[in-house]
């Protein structure tokens, strides 16, 4: 699994932080910042919660490294 | 039941929807519903279509505009119309929310833990020594939040009695009082701004004034409307998520075992009680800005929109025996906090107040009870934030 996030569409609800610190974090702005682009597979069930309950829907989840 | 059904309605229960939404409920997800002064508005009651709803593009929150709907006469002043943040979209909407969003992540709120956890053991000490029994409205429901905010954004608390009375005003008040208290409140945070820019204190305001005032991003009265929202929304829902937390536990009292088992599960079984008791009912008024196609309907251009979070969130579609209260359950996504651009700023600050009360409450008073049966204790009107005004227990 890899995650990125979309830091323009962020508000800073801090849901997925919430689900799991390992992976995200916010920083002084207040913005998501992602800690670990390819969680453990133990991590996903919640990357997929923090993507799920995220209020601007920032979170992207896919199966093979984003391009570029 | 006419053909578009009154909404909202009054609970006969704190913490339960009225007996009439079960109809509306099952009339959903999409239904038309007539409010107080006899217009219509589309009301959208499934927990999937109001997450689609509350991120689509045409939806606004411009309450100056011709068709947005208003569910109670206090909100036809010309202040609740133009409310900052919470009355505008973007851009905007998103330029005040980032200027905030810093000072209420969930990063800021955990590093105020110790402060908080100092401020509810004062008023439990107070509780104590009152002795049983006592009401917790005036004793932490509402004082809490209210001391929290202060503190936050630097306001004196010398000052609290004022703003926690007008601010209680403008939510629940009739028309006239909802109008004056908003008009003393803006007077009062006026010349508060004007002391900040004189001379900035640490707390939020102060920080404002020095990050956005000085530099000319924001003027004088823009703060004073960002405060005004700030100070109001911080108050009473924050107050009666707590009363009505304490009453829905105390009556679950196999639920509330356990959670006492294991104080770790408080987290979890807060998600659950802002999911069951859906403090602010309606999660969203909106205006639609262009057409919106959602479950099977069109809603066009103009017409009104409701969200209804006590309905979102006991969708059977999505939440497994959604009517039960159940600390343990996985599923407790709800709407209680909104979903989208506007989802509720200070989420994170008054989920780890509800945490350290209940917590502090649970385990310093085990054998906490209700003094009065549940059904005698005085609810507030029908709206948007369910409120109990008297919350007396034993011990």
């Amino acid at each position: 699994m890899w995650v990125r996030a979309d830091r323009e569409r962020c508000i800073s609800g801090g849901r997925c932080m919430a689900a799991t610190s390992d992976v995200f974090d916010q920083d002084d702005d207040g913005l998501v910042v992602v800690l670990t682009p390819s969680p453990a597979p133990e991590e996903e069930a919640l990357v997929r919660r923090a993507a799920f309950l995220c209020p601007a829907q920032a979170i992207r989840i896919s199966e093979k490294p984003p391009e570029g | 039941m006419t053909e578009a059904p009154p909404y909202p309605q009054k609970r006969t229960c704190p913490y339960e929807p009225p007996p009439g939404y079960q109809e509306i409920g099952e009339r959903g997800p999409v239904l038309k519903v007539t409010l107080f002064d006899g217009r219509e508005a589309w009301m959208v009651t499934g927990y999937r279509e109001s997450r689609e709803i509350l991120t689509h593009p045409n939806l606004s929150s411009q309450r100056t505009h011709p068709g947005f709907p208003i569910v109670a006469p206090r909100f036809r002043s010309q202040i609740a119309r133009n409310l900052a943040l919470i009355a505008m979209d973007p851009p905007v909407h998103d330029t005040y929310r980032r200027y905030l969003n810093p000072h209420f992540s969930l990063r800021t709120v955990r590093g105020m833990r110790p402060q908080l956890e100092d401020i509810v053991s004062g008023y439990i000490d107070a509780i104590i020594d009152h002795g049983s029994p006592a009401d917790l409205v005036p004793m932490l429901a509402v004082p809490l939040p209210s001391l929290v905010i202060c503190r936050h954004l630097g306001v004196p608390y010398e000052d609290h009695d004022f703003f926690q009375d007008a601010s209680g005003k403008v939510m629940l008040g009739t028309e006239e009082e909802s109008a004056t208290a908003a008009q003393d409140l803006v007077d009062y945070i006026d010349r508060l701004v004007a002391a900040q820019i004189k001379e900035p204190t640490d707390g939020l305001l102060g920080t404002l004034v020095r990050e956005r005032v000085i530099p000319g991003d924001v003027g004088h009265d823009e703060l004073v409307s960002i405060a005004l929202v700030l100070l109001i929304a911080a108050h009473e829902t924050t107050s009666s998520s707590l009363a009505l937390g304490i009453i829905t536990l105390l009556e679950h009292p196999d639920q509330l075992a356990r959670v006492r088992e294991d104080t770790a599960r408080l987290p979890g079984a807060i998600e659950e009680l802002l999911r069951y008791i859906a403090t602010t009912d309606l999660v969203a008024t909106r205006v639609a800005k262009g057409d919106i196609e959602i479950a099977g309907h069109l809603i066009r251009e103009g017409e009104g929109v409701l969200v209804s979070g006590t309905l979102a969130n006991r969708d059977d579609q999505v939440h497994l025996r959604a009517h039960e209260f159940d600390v343990l359950r996985e599923d407790t996504h709800h709407l209680t906090f909104g979903f989208g651009i506007h989802q509720c700023l200070g989420q994170n600050l008054a989920r780890l107040e509800l945490e350290i009360a209940l917590h502090q409450l649970l385990t310093r008073i085990p054998g906490l009870r209700l003094a009065v049966p549940v059904d005698e204790l005085p609810i507030l009107g029908a709206g948007t934030v369910q409120r109990v005004l008297q919350l007396p227990v034993e011990w």
